[in-house]
């Protein structure tokens, strides 16, 4: 039998991963990217919360986490595109149109 | 170590060495792939928790739908001039403290969990005894509907957003 702990340190883990990778990255693609990451570990310590508890609860709330990041892909994606059209980057530090 | 253990081990290793390298590739369809075999792996996992619905909406949606999103997104841009320049902005090393601080914190806290609720009806055997989809099924539809609701509505405005921020400006 494998602990609960064991989950939610891997599930930690995988977040900080997914943190470094929103915090450090100059490439907008590869932030989403971490977003997602940080989704899925979360996903992982709920199934396994779903899973040790014995309850659905977990599980359906994985569901609606997923539902939500399909959502954010589509939509963060698009104002990629749209913002690229405009100025041909993709790296955040040169994104400054809103800089005052 | 018990066999589930062990499996265990190879996931756990597997997907940290995975995502830290879909974080540090320089060019992001690589990155795209490795996500995928890490998407995989987490199905894998999901199964190992008796979440087979979970296992297979992880592969349909995530690998089937969202990552190939972000790769026909990569074939709109153009990302020659990406690719020579540095990867990482110069905030890197906070960036890199503030994880390593985080995911030591959120582990220390893991041990401090002493008190458990009690356990629910959906023991293995009641599920295997209805089946997961009928068990998954009947949560959602009664007890998590007006969410479910909600979630289509979420899923509309973004299918709406997308589209209006990603076409030609008409005049």
């Amino acid at each position: 039998m494998v602990p609960l702990s064991w989950y939610i340190i891997l599930s930690a883990v995988i977040f900080s991963i997914g943190v470094f990778g929103f915090l450090a990255r100059r490439n907008l693609i590869i932030m989403f990217i971490s977003i997602e990451l940080m989704l899925n570990s979360v996903n992982i310590s709920l199934a396994a919360f779903s899973h040790y508890l014995q309850v659905m609860r977990g599980q359906i709330l994985v569901f609606f986490v997923i539902t939500v990041a399909a959502a954010e892909a589509a939509i963060g994606l698009a104002i990629l595109i749209a913002y690229y059209k405009n100025n041909p980057t993709i790296k955040v530090d040169e994104i400054n149109l809103l800089k005052g | 170590m018990t066999t589930p253990q062990l499996f265990f081990a190879y996931f756990a290793v597997s997907m940290t060495v995975l995502s830290l390298l879909v974080v540090t590739r320089r060019n992001p369809v690589h990155s795209v792939f490795l996500m995928l075999l890490l998407f995989i792996h987490i199905a894998a996992l999901y199964l190992f928790l008796n979440a087979e619905f979970l296992a297979a909406i992880q592969i349909i949606i995530y690998a089937g739908a969202i990552l190939v999103l972000f790769l026909f997104v990569m074939m709109l841009l153009n990302l020659k001039q990406e690719e020579t320049v540095k990867k990482y902005q110069s905030q890197w090393p906070i960036s890199a403290v503030i994880a390593i601080v985080f995911a030591i914190f959120l582990s220390m806290i893991v041990g401090k969990i002493t008190v458990m609720p009690p356990l629910g009806e959906y023991s293995i055997e009641a599920i295997k005894a209805e089946g997961t989809m009928m068990t998954i099924g009947k949560v959602l539809y009664t007890q998590y509907l007006l969410p479910f609701e909600i979630a289509s509505l979420v899923l509309l405005v973004a299918l709406i957003g997308a589209v209006v921020l990603a076409k030609k400006s008409v005049e």
